[in-house]
Order: structure tokens, then sequence, then C-alpha cells
């Protein structure tokens, strides 16, 4: 048996193909904003805040650690309506994928947290700063600092995570892939081309990233 | 239309979940066996095999897990290999694992002292022995943590066997769901059977990891 790929007629289909990375870039950039706010935000009340608080925080970080993406989409996206809480595949997405992040985050920033010297907070309290500017400008900044590498390596993971969503329609780049080959029938050489293209996203995420974080996010 | 009770839905589930348990055992120990292989491999001649194990662990952590299954799926098909979704899943959850559990595992062998090859390599003892006798035992030591937290991760990646066809956990809340029109308590029972079935494991690995630092690893 002879096999011929055919990779061409993949690629003609770019239109599509470029659809779908911007979808993919787009959900992995709204969930790394939201999902970043909830970690930070999750991590403080589980490290310092009051019991009431902390231990519902503790629950969602394990039950959606110890779950997989795709079911906590499925309960988003198929499970929620029957609440009446009608979402739409992009939503859906979004929602799954900061509340995964968040999780994920969380922990990672919590340690982060927790490696602050003591002396640094009680220096900054005693320069008379309020608690939440002890937060945001004396702790927050360089936790983020230690733990930049490993939160962007969650990001990548959350982004190529991100292609399961295809599986409920929405229209990032396997779903793109998905239509290509419905349309040629060229399955496995669509699968090949998406499949590099997220080669290529993860490569490429990791280096902004690493060059946004000092800039943008903790500053240097 | 079927009068499916919670203990239905439940028990459905439970009978399902074995195989996403099989299949986690499959990509575990194939996953280990390919990965301890690769390892040793690259730690026998860095100079040759340091770069192409190198580029396969950033080529499975680089892409998706579902694009894997799918060209694993697809293309075992299109090489005239006709065999059963059990063999095209197993073969794409193998390879992932493999690919983690070799860079996992090379963390642990590069954590031991650069004192210990030379000093082994003084008593003459052959790379074998080495491995066998000075550097395995103490690698084994701090990989058994991370490993551990690892299996998780497998058996969250075994749902994503459900896309193509291969009736695991998920693909059963999906039948259930389909015939019971009850999305939201089905598919909150198979949240919490992977919660039953991971966070053992998590806390476990949370555990072994204390104890290491502990005796100060």
């Amino acid at each position: 048996m002879t096999i011929s790929l055919d990779f061409l007629s993949v690629l003609a289909q770019w239109p599509l193909l470029a659809t779908g990375v911007l979808w993919t870039l787009w959900l992995t950039a709204v969930a790394m904003v939201f999902g970043l706010v909830v970690a930070v935000a999750c991590a403080r009340a589980r490290n310092t805040g009051p019991a009431w608080i902390a231990i519902p925080v503790g629950a969602y970080v394990e039950l959606i650690r110890n779950t997989p993406f795709i079911v906590q989409l499925f309960f988003v996206f198929f499970g929620l309506p029957a609440i009446g809480v009608r979402l739409s595949p992009a939503t859906a997405s979004v929602i799954a994928m900061v509340l995964n992040l968040g999780a994920y985050g969380t922990e990672i920033i919590r340690a982060g947290l927790l490696a602050t010297p003591r002396g640094q907070i009680e220096a900054a309290r005693s320069l008379a700063l309020t608690e939440t500017q002890v937060f945001t400008r004396v702790v927050l900044p360089p936790a983020l600092k230690r733990v930049w590498p490993a939160l962007t390596s969650q990001i990548i993971i959350v982004m190529l995570g991100s292609a399961v969503c295809g599986q409920i329609a929405t229209e990032e780049l396997s779903y793109a892939a998905n239509v290509i080959s419905a349309m040629n029938f060229r399955t496995f050489e669509s699968y090949i081309v998406a499949t590099l293209i997220y080669l290529l996203l993860a490569i490429g995420l990791r280096r902004l990233l690493n060059w946004a974080g000092p800039r943008f996010v903790f500053g240097s | 239309m079927v009068d499916f009770s919670l203990w239905d839905i439940l028990r459905n589930l439970i009978l399902s979940a074995r195989w996403t348990l099989v299949l986690s055992l499959i990509a575990f120990v194939g996953g280990g066996v390919v990965g301890a292989a690769f390892l040793v491999l690259r730690i026998w001649r860095p100079a040759v095999f340091d770069r192409p194990v190198g580029a396969y662990v950033q080529l499975f952590q680089g892409t998706p897990l579902l694009m894997q299954i799918f060209l694993s799926y697809f293309g075992l098909r299109l090489f005239g290999v006709q065999v059963s979704v059990w063999v095209s899943v197993s073969l794409a959850l193998t390879l992932y694992t493999s690919a983690f559990l070799t860079e996992i595992w090379r963390g642990c062998v590069a954590a031991i002292p650069k004192g210990q090859w030379e000093a082994s390599t003084s008593l003459a003892l052959s790379f074998g022995e080495q491995l066998r006798h000075v550097i395995l035992p103490q690698a084994l030591r701090i990989a058994i943590p991370p490993t551990v937290g690892f299996v998780v991760q497998v058996i969250k990646g075994t749902a994503l066997a459900s896309v193509v066809g291969f009736v695991e956990l998920t693909r059963a809340g999906n039948m259930i769901a389909n015939v019971t029109y009850a999305p939201f308590t089905v598919f909150a029972c198979v949240a919490l059977t992977y919660f039953i079935m991971c966070y053992p494991i998590s806390l476990y690995a949370r555990h072994l990891e204390r104890k290491l630092h502990v005796r100060g690893g």
C-alpha cells in the first residue's frame, strides 16, 4: 500500500487555520488575565484569609486540580444549562479555562508568597504602609518574580489544553483542523499541521511571557 | 425513555471507571519503560542522545495531548495498521507519559552530586554497575514523590481518550447524560469519581514530598 500525504490541500485552507489560531490566542489571553487575578486572590485568601474563606478556596483548588479539564468544560457547557445558566461555547470555554488556571495558579503563587522573608513584611509595616500596600507593593511583585517560570509553564499547559474546547464547537485551532479534514478528507495531515502550529505557539508563548514578565507583571 | 436513579448513574460510572484505571495503568507502565530507556540512553551517551531525546520531550510537552491522540488514531489507520481504539489510545498515552517521566527522572539523576559519578568511576565500576549500585538508588529516592504526583496527570489525561470513542469514565458520562437528560448531575458525578481516584494520590505525593524534605533531601 502506498501512502500519499497531501499537506498542500490543508495549507490551502490557511484562512481557517489563521482564524483558529486567533481564537486559541484570544481564549488563552483572556484566561490568562482573569486566571491570574483569581489565582492571586485565592492564594492570598488561602494563606492569610479567615478559615471561612480559606477552606472553600482550598476545596475549589483541590477539586479542579484532581479532575480532568474536559470534564470541567463539559460540566460548564452541558451541566450548567440544566440549572438555567446558558453559555455560548466560547464563554463556556473561557470560564472553564479561567477556573482551571485559577486553581493551578493559586498553588504556584501561594508557594511564591510563602517564600517572602518575614523581615520584609515587618520593615514595610514599620514604614506605616497599610496591609493592602504591603501586599501589592512589597510581597506580591517579588513573589510573582520567583514563580514566573512555573506560571509560564502553567499558562502554556492551559493554552494546549484549550484544544479540548473544539469538542464543544469553540472555533479554535483544533476545531479548524476538524473542519478542514471534513472538507478535504485529509484528516491526518490536518491534525499534523495543527499540532505543529500548537508547538510553535507553545514556543512563542514561552518566549513572549519570559520577555513580558519582568516588564509588565512584576517589574525587574 | 429509561428512568435512571442517582444510584444507576453512579453504578454505571463506577463500572466504566475501571477502564480509566486500566488505561492509566497501561500508560504509566508503558510510559515508565519507554521513559526509563530514554533516560538511560541520555546519561549513557549524552553527546549522542541528549538532543534527540530533548526534542522528543519538547514535542510531546509542547503539543496538546488531544492532538497526539488524534494523530495516533488516524495515523495508524492511514499507514494501514488496522488496530482497535485500545491500541491507538494506549500508544498515544504511553508516548506522552514517557516524555514527562523521562524529563522528571533526568532532573532526579542530575541532582546526584558529580562526585558520586567520579568516585564510582575511580572504583572501576562499569556504567551499568554505577547506575545500579550508586546512582539509581539515590535518584530513586528523590524521584518517587514527583512520579506519584504525575500519576494524577496520567489519570486525568485518559479522559481525552473519550474523544476518539474509547468508553471510559468521561465517555460513559457523556452517554449517560444523553439518555438521562440530567447533564448537571451526571457530570458532577463524573468529576466526583475522578476526584475520588486522584485526590488520595495527590495527598500521598504531597506526604512523600514532605517526608523527603524532612530527611534533608
